[in-house]
């Protein structure tokens, strides 16, 4: 007996070590790692319609896809050499840390754990979500406040999980939760009928309410019960790195400020305006003080496009996730997007 | 002590000079290397700022956990999510192995029955369960099997004591006063089969006379705890699952509910492993030479004495080592739960715990030392088992 505990000992410390080894990742050196590769790697949800979701040929779309190529287009000049990652919640983080991928865009809530604890960097936020319920037509339910001795359905290792916690609590409401990995799991364990209910972020409900067999059957409570602040996310240990990723977001936003679309980019190039021209890097360095050409954020808006722009095409009215601005609108139209100036 | 001897001869022809430096030199390697991934690792996580320790077990979780054996909710902590974690996977591995013995016993033994039918039925439950993955068989069963149940309105209900929905299976709790009689009742029985035991023993090797102990076992085994449970004033409260209607949703509350995912894990791992356990049997009752049953017989052994006497004991030495395999295998099979979201060790410590505090390194440190100890205390058992009933040489 003592022999085989001594030998289990030795595996045991050796498996161990292997996993600190995983950490290994050179600091500070993100984007010099990007260029040499010269593709970026970025980590995505495994499949979350209107935020990141690959179709059938296997091209990802969404607006955190959008800020991936974005990135890509700023340091490498072409959106499309990204190779994209889908991850569980549960995962991302410690994929991140490991130094596998480069920056993870996947509705990711911004929070003060996440920011300090875990060593990364939020760099911002590309969507202002907030958690809400679903629950079938013929449960009857019209309000969050009636939901009483139900089963929900939950992501696990995400803030959801807490907050759906946190609001069972505070109003007194039974609950049991059903966690499951994959968001994919969650929504069809709630379409079979497993729970009664199914919360996620609001968006991530309008986008899922698509998955289910009859979208028509479900409806979404009107209480949001959280802030949700989504935004990418970066390793806390490469500031040059942070700051592209950061004013990539930037760009995208003050480009729908002052009008710069896909489509008129070029035409803008001979504007006399100079906030444009300084967006356009046709005047100032704004490419040299982030260590990148200064055809970076015109790179960013004729590839991929203005935030407005990705919105739409994603997530806006028109697509089948349907959602309207609402607080992911401008600040100069009653929103509370405000990107500091780019100059 | 075979096995000893030869070890020490062993120790002392290493201990020998020539071999003495090619020893050193790899001992000196195997610390090396886990000098270097230990340094590194602590020199990366300084690099990144990443704090580390097992303070967090102490902090508050704030999730709450959908199945747990002992009291928690989110205002308890990481420490207790843990220990919610082990009870459920030991909850998980001691129905497993528990039904997986019997299963696998029953299939052993009509593997070997002159019956065609059972034979050739029982030859194709073994083919079945053992050659599909098991992650497929935990699907199935999930997936497939507990899925396509009616929904809780339309819950089946077997003679009133079994509820069957899509969220799980309810049956009525008991609850028991003044239980501590019964308790009493099964020690004293268990003192009086100690002591018949010895009688009998007695009386078989003086008198050459027969004692039914086990007839007798079973028979107190039920009446003294009744008798005692009388005296007590022991009264049995039946708590039956009531069907609550909150608007349009419907909900079975009170009594014993088991949920989905736990069942489709202890129909999976139990019958995936019987089918190996069944092999195990097989292989012990062959392994017993004929002319065993055959030299029973013609001392006049009946039947049953044969079997329990001079088969069964000799069979035994056979099954239980490759028996504890099975065992141990069910006990880390169990780990499967995180795919299906039953709230075991894996899935809601070095899973859910793991992700809210990023503390990776401690907790799969934990997890591992956990699952460790399990399967050493499995192993300890059955080695301790498999001792006694060894073969004793003289």
């Amino acid at each position: 007996m003592k022999k085989i505990t001594t030998n289990s000992f030795a595996i045991l410390a050796f498996v161990a070590t292997f996993i600190f080894a995983t950490f290994s990742a050179n600091a500070n050196q993100t984007r010099e790692n990007v260029i040499k590769r010269g593709s970026l790697n970025c980590g995505v949800s495994q499949g979350v319609p209107g935020f990141s979701n690959a179709d059938a040929s296997g091209k990802w779309t969404g607006i955190d896809v959008d800020f991936c190529r974005a990135v890509a287009a700023a340091i490498l000049g072409d959106a499309n050499k990204v190779k994209f990652t889908p991850l569980s919640a549960k995962d991302r983080f410690e994929v991140l840390k490991a130094g596998d991928i480069d920056v993870l865009a996947r509705n990711t809530t911004w929070t003060l754990s996440r920011d300090g604890g875990l060593a990364l960097d939020f760099i911002g936020t590309n969507f202002y979500d907030g958690q809400g319920f679903m629950v079938r037509k013929a449960a009857n339910i019209n309000s969050a406040k009636k939901l009483n001795n139900v089963k929900v359905c939950v992501e696990t290792g995400t803030t959801t999980e807490l907050n759906l916690r946190d609001y069972f609590k505070a109003n007194k409401l039974k609950y049991e939760p059903v966690a499951f990995t994959k968001s994919d799991e969650a929504v069809a364990a709630y379409d079979s009928g497993r729970c009664d209910v199914y919360t996620t972020d609001k968006s991530g409900l309008a986008a899922n309410r698509t998955k289910t067999k009859n979208p028509a059957d479900h409806i979404i409570l009107p209480e949001t019960i959280s802030k949700e602040p989504l935004g990418p996310v970066v390793r806390g240990n490469d500031e040059n790195w942070a700051n592209i990723t950061r004013w990539t977001l930037n760009v995208m936003i003050e480009a729908e400020e002052l009008g710069i679309t896909k489509a008129n980019v070029d035409t803008l190039k001979s504007t006399d305006n100079p906030a444009i021209k300084r967006l356009l890097g046709l005047e100032g360095e704004t490419g040299k003080n982030l260590s990148l050409s200064n055809e970076w954020s015109y790179n960013i808006i004729k590839q991929v496009g203005n935030y407005g722009e990705s919105y739409e095409a994603n997530v806006g009215t028109k697509t089948p996730v349907g959602l309207g601005r609402g607080l992911n609108q401008l600040w100069t139209k009653g929103g509370i997007l405000y990107s500091p100036p780019v100059r | 002590m075979f096995l000893n001897s030869e070890f020490k001869t062993s120790l002392k022809k290493n201990l020998r000079l020539s071999n003495l430096v090619p020893q050193l030199l790899l001992i000196f390697f195997f610390f090396f290397v886990i000098y270097f991934f230990a340094n590194n690792a602590q020199l990366n996580m300084k690099a990144r700022n990443m704090n580390s320790g097992f303070d967090f077990l102490g902090t508050n979780s704030g999730f709450d956990i959908q199945f747990s054996l002992i009291d928690y909710d989110g205002s308890s902590s990481y420490g207790r999510a843990y220990l919610v974690g082990l009870l459920n996977t030991l909850l998980v591995a001691f129905f497993g192995i528990f039904f997986a013995t019997i299963i696998g016993f029953i299939i052993g033994v009509s593997r070997l029955s002159s019956n065609w039918i059972i034979n050739k039925l029982s030859l194709i439950y073994v083919e079945l369960f053992r050659n599909l993955p098991l992650i497929l068989q935990i699907f199935f069963w999930y997936f497939t099997v507990l899925r396509s149940l009616p929904s809780t309105e339309k819950s089946l209900i077997i003679f009133n004591f079994l509820i069957i929905n899509l969220q799980g299976f309810y049956i009525p709790k008991f609850i028991f006063t003044n239980s501590h009689y019964i308790i009493y009742g099964i020690a004293f029985t268990l003192l009086t089969i100690f002591l018949i035991k010895y009688y009998a023993k007695k009386m078989f090797y003086e008198h050459a006379k027969v004692i039914p102990v086990f007839k007798i076992s079973l028979l107190l085994i039920i009446l003294f705890p009744l008798i005692f449970s009388l005296i007590g004033g022991v009264s049995i409260n039946v708590e039956y699952p009531k069907l609550v209607k909150n608007f349009g949703i419907f909900n079975y509350l009170g009594g014993v509910k088991l949920i989905p995912e736990f069942l489709a894990l202890v129909f999976s791992l139990s019958l995936y492993t019987s089918a190996f356990i069944a092999e195990n049997v097989r292989a012990g009752i062959l392994a017993v030479n004929k002319g065993q049953k055959e030299a029973a017989k013609s001392l006049g052994f009946n039947n049953s004495q044969s079997l329990n006497l001079i088969v069964i004991p000799q069979a035994l030495r056979v099954i239980i080592p490759p028996t504890t395999n099975q065992y141990l295998n069910l006990t880390k099979n169990s780990s499967l739960a995180a795919a299906i979201g039953y709230p075991d060790l894996t899935g809601a410590f070095a899973g859910t715990a793991l992700s809210q505090t990023g503390k990776a390194i401690e907790i799969i440190f934990i997890v591992m030392m956990t699952y460790l100890t399990i399967s050493l205390l499995i192993s300890l058992i059955l080695n301790w088992y498999n001792k006694k009933i060894a073969l004793v040489e003289r």
